[in-house]
């Protein structure tokens, strides 16, 4: 997905980060956002793409875009429940 | 969304290395809403017991898998090193060594993280008389559990693994 121009309302860095931290840390910032507010997740482990997109369908918070740029991944997620 | 899946884990071994997959997986799994169980059997219980947490060991015996000290020698440490006094010690500081400078986090504070997000935490009765183990000798959140309690939460998991 291309970068869409969405402002995220909370960013989060897990850069560095690998399995299982960069998606118990989003799990953890989205519930502190408000349903329908977006969060912004940069990692650089690379199964941090598959493990997002899985995350994204167990939990039902939307999966917004998912860019990679000099081997750093760009997750926007969307509170949805 | 439909009713919350769940994840029951067995998680037998009590090194250091065989620590992290049960964590991560119950963690994660916690991260993604599930409900997550573990059941603390066996030498796997030293993972709930306060003192014997914090000195998880690796061991290099029987351990082919064992890399040397430096990660791109093509060699594996054999049995009859591994064996020499201090060894154990050497592969644990290594393996916390790469843990750390991967940024993992440690086992206990995985094991706090799975206590945070409501993972259940079995201690096996079994395990605790056989090895003369009590409550007050494990950490907060522990509960003491035969297997019929474990194989009653587990009877309605959708993943079910022995670690």
């Amino acid at each position: 997905m291309a970068p869409s121009g969405i402002k995220p309302d909370q960013v989060l860095d897990c850069r560095g980060l690998l399995c299982p931290l960069p998606v118990i840390k989003t799990s953890k910032a989205i519930r502190s956002l408000a349903v329908g507010q977006v969060l912004e997740m940069l990692a650089t482990d690379p199964g941090s793409k598959p493990d997002m997109l899985a995350w994204s369908k167990q939990t039902g918070h939307e999966l917004l875009e998912v860019h990679e740029e000099d081997g750093v991944f760009r997750f926007l997620v969307r509170r949805t429940r | 969304m439909k009713q919350k899946r769940r994840l029951a884990l067995v998680a037998s071994k009590g090194t250091l290395d065989m620590a992290y997959p049960p964590l991560i997986l119950a963690t994660t799994a916690a991260a993604m809403g599930w409900e997550v169980g573990i059941f603390f059997t066996f030498y796997g219980l030293d993972l709930l017991h306060r003192q014997r947490l914090k000195n998880l060991k690796v061991s290099p015996v029987g351990n082919p898998a064992m890399p040397p000290p430096v990660r791109s020698l093509p060699v594996k440490v054999p049995d009859i090193v591994g064996a020499l006094p201090g060894m154990p010690s050497v592969a644990t500081a290594i393996m916390k060594r790469w843990m750390r400078e991967s940024n993992m986090p440690t086992v206990e504070e995985l094991l706090e993280i799975a206590r945070e997000s409501g993972v259940k935490l079995f201690a096996c009765a079994t395990t605790m008389g056989v090895m003369g183990i009590h409550q007050e000798d494990l950490v907060d959140g522990a509960e003491c559990a035969g297997a019929t309690t474990f194989l009653d939460f587990a009877s309605e998991a959708d993943v079910t693994l022995f670690v």
